[in-house]
């Protein structure tokens, strides 16, 4: 009898092109290198100066997101890019990617999107794959039980050149999430709420594998979402082991393997999950049907509540009392109601069709709230016209939100997409550090019915308020 | 690479727990396509005002942090995004190690990737260096201990691959294009 695995374990093992010793991490294989405008030129720049190739373009591929511009006539109609520097980098990745033979899905390519949102959608992300990017959300794609982590532009140098990476395994750590979400609860719900279970740090030199009913019964989509935010509790990854809802996802898409080639896919796809009787070095339990919307007060990810509660006081905890400063909140205080500027919809964690399909539910019929401004940004340009077709675009025109071309937008805020100082931002994005969208904004982290519901009432809004049923 | 053996310096103190790689280098300046001159932007929303004008009460604003090269930093410093740019800032800047009691993984890879000496201390020893900011200390590579004015010493835990490749200067890329026949023979195992 052969012991008990976890998924990470099997997929690590199958991926050591070198074991790990007690002097030397090991050498692991990279199957899939997803890159960017943002961390790559300097690895370029080490190729270049030591005279190497990129080993393997076929396993390579690269988009634009993170600098790029929103609006249309920026991206399709020649119109300048205002930021100098940004189109500067943008012009040095398509040089980069035409000098050493990686494919780019560049600013008109129609398939351009924000990394973690097209690898599924082409089906370049597959279970049992290990997938890198100089992007910490790469943890994104776990959700289709592939090993999926982010990495410094060293790194992305070292796969470069190499298709490989030298790490140290990971410790495993099991997420039970036990029941079902309730209506007008969601998986970003659930994931702030486990980040404010495990803290911002609690993951660390972790493999976060989600598990459970909640899981089970969620979307690719949804899975996805969850585990975008794996990094915010630390951890390196997030995983979900495949299903037949995985593969009902992928089969029929442009770059999974077909007839034979998919049978056999399958085959090997199945014996990823987790065995039973395997142990995970850590665990947490989290009881789903528990929960409700939950949304962020402070500075990171882990300072969040359930929406109709209070804002903690935590008053004489450093941390806490600069966030209090800077988010311009008070301690005891409902989150519930307090007044807001911007909504955005978009970024890795909640850009998907999915997501804007709810947050347009929500605002259907609904105008946003005189003095705010609600910035909806498709994760992709694919994304971008599944909602056109669906006439999403219109319920969010007519609304009075801006409707943009694909991109990270104001969820980093590089491209000039920002939040103003000292504004607040319901975001369905995953970060709320100080000036994350813009020097001295306030970011409130929610999911996209939240966002929505927010816009309409223009302040914090419970969505259940607002939904039928 | 420069080799790195010994670091003696005083100490900038930065007590907040989980500075962002966001707080050290702002997304802003992330459009650049080369290594160089990010010690300029190193935590510039908390340097410069909106004007850009130096904010006085900052630490590094004040004379006592000129030439200090190790940060004590509070617990899971370098959380958040995967930005090289972190470490690339802090070095330009001067810094040569931080020093926590919980350093966040992928900042912890890059620092050690680019010669920046990831420290992990005790909280005893945590606690010692927040309340003496400006305390001379030494931290040795080669006997990975750190050292505080008074002589008591500390290790620090660091694998042994990234210590060798820090104490001669040496870079992973080496190590890794040397391996090159095994990473054939396994590409030759999973050709389809
Ligand atoms: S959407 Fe935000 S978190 Fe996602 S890759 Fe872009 S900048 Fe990073």
């Amino acid at each position: 009898m052969t012991t008990p695995m976890t998924m990470f374990e099997k997929v690590w093992a199958a991926h050591e092109v070198v074991p790990e010793t007690a002097d030397t991490p090991a050498v692991i294989f990279v199957d899939l290198h997803l890159t960017h405008e943002v961390t790559s030129p300097q690895a370029f720049s080490v190729l270049r100066e030591r005279g190497l190739r990129l080993r393997r373009p076929d396993l390579t591929l690269a988009t634009m997101d993170h600098a790029t511009p929103t609006r249309t006539e920026q991206v399709f109609g020649g119109a300048p890019i205002t930021i100098d520097s940004a189109a500067k980098q943008i012009r040095q990745l398509e040089k980069n990617c035409a000098d050493f033979g990686v494919e780019l899905l560049g600013m008109q390519h129609r398939d351009r999107g924000i990394v973690h949102i097209i690898g599924p959608e082409l089906g370049v992300t597959q279970p049992g794959k290990t997938i890198v990017c100089g992007d910490s959300h790469t943890s994104t794609h776990g959700a289709f039980g592939a090993l999926a982590f982010g990495i410094g532009t060293t790194e992305v140098g070292h796969v470069m050149a190499t298709q490989c990476l030298l790490q140290n395994k990971a410790r495993t750590f099991g997420v039970e999430v036990e029941g079902l979400l309730q209506p007008g609860v969601t998986p970003k719900d659930l994931i702030l709420a486990i980040i404010g279970k495990v803290g911002v740090s609690g993951g660390t030199g972790h493999v976060f594998e989600y598990r459970g009913a909640a899981v089970r019964a969620m979307s690719m989509e949804q899975r996805m979402t969850v585990c975008n935010m794996s990094i915010e509790a630390g951890a390196r990854a997030g995983m979900i082991a495949p299903d037949d809802t995985t593969y009902a996802y992928l089969e029929g898409r442009a770059r999974v393997p077909k007839g034979a080639a998919w049978q056999e896919a399958l085959q090997r796809w199945r014996q990823l999950p987790t065995d039973a009787g395997a142990v995970f070095d850590r665990s947490v339990t989290i009881d789903a049907a528990a929960l409700e919307p939950m949304i962020t007060y402070g500075t990171n990810p882990g300072m969040v509540v359930p929406i109709s509660s209070r804002i903690p006081d935590h008053r004489g905890d450093p941390v806490f009392d600069a966030a209090m400063r800077y988010m311009g909140l008070n301690p005891g205080e409902p989150i519930q109601d307090a007044p807001i500027n911007v909504v955005f919809v978009g970024s890795c964690t909640n850009g998907r069709i999915s997501d804007l399909r709810a947050a347009a539910a929500v605002l259907r019929g609904h105008k946003v709230a005189p003095g705010v401004h609600m910035l909806v940004v498709p994760g992709s340009q694919d994304v971008k016209r599944a909602a056109e077709a669906e006439g999403l675009d219109v319920v969010f025109r007519e609304a009075g939100a801006d409707w943009r071309e694909s991109g990270c937008s104001m969820c980093l805020g590089m491209n000039g997409d920002t939040v103003a100082k000292g504004q607040y931002s319901v975001s369905t994005s995953n970060r709320n550090f100080e000036g994350r969208q813009g020097v001295g904004a306030r970011t409130l982290l929610a999911s996209p019915e939240t966002a929505a519901a927010s816009a309409i009432r223009g302040r914090v809004t419970d969505p259940r308020e607002l939904m039928n049923g | 690479m420069q080799p790195i053996k010994t670091i003696r310096s005083t100490t900038v103190v930065m007590p907040s727990t989980n500075i962002d790689t966001d707080q050290i280098i702002p997304g802003r300046f992330l459009t650049t396509t080369t290594k160089e001159g990010l010690g300029e932007q190193l935590f510039a929303d908390w340097r410069y005002d909106a004007s850009g004008a130096i904010r006085p009460d900052f630490i590094l604003n004040q004379p006592a942090a000129k030439g200090c090269r190790i940060l004590v930093a509070g617990r899971n410093v370098g959380c958040g995004s995967s930005r090289e740019h972190a470490p690339w800032a802090l070095l330009d800047y001067g810094f040569l190690a931080v020093v926590s009691t919980e350093i966040a993984d992928i900042f912890r890879n890059n620092s050690l990737k680019n010669g920046l000496l990831p420290v992990i201390v005790d909280e005893a020893t945590h606690a010692w260096l927040l309340a003496n900011p400006g305390a001379e200390v030494t931290i040795d590579l080669e006997s990975t201990t750190l050292t505080l004015p008074d002589g008591r010493s500390v290790r620090f835990p660091i694998a042994s691959f990234p210590r060798y490749c820090l104490l001669n200067g040496v870079d992973e890329l080496g190590f890794l294009l040397a391996k090159d026949p095994a990473i054939r023979a396994y590409e030759a195992r999973h050709a389809q």
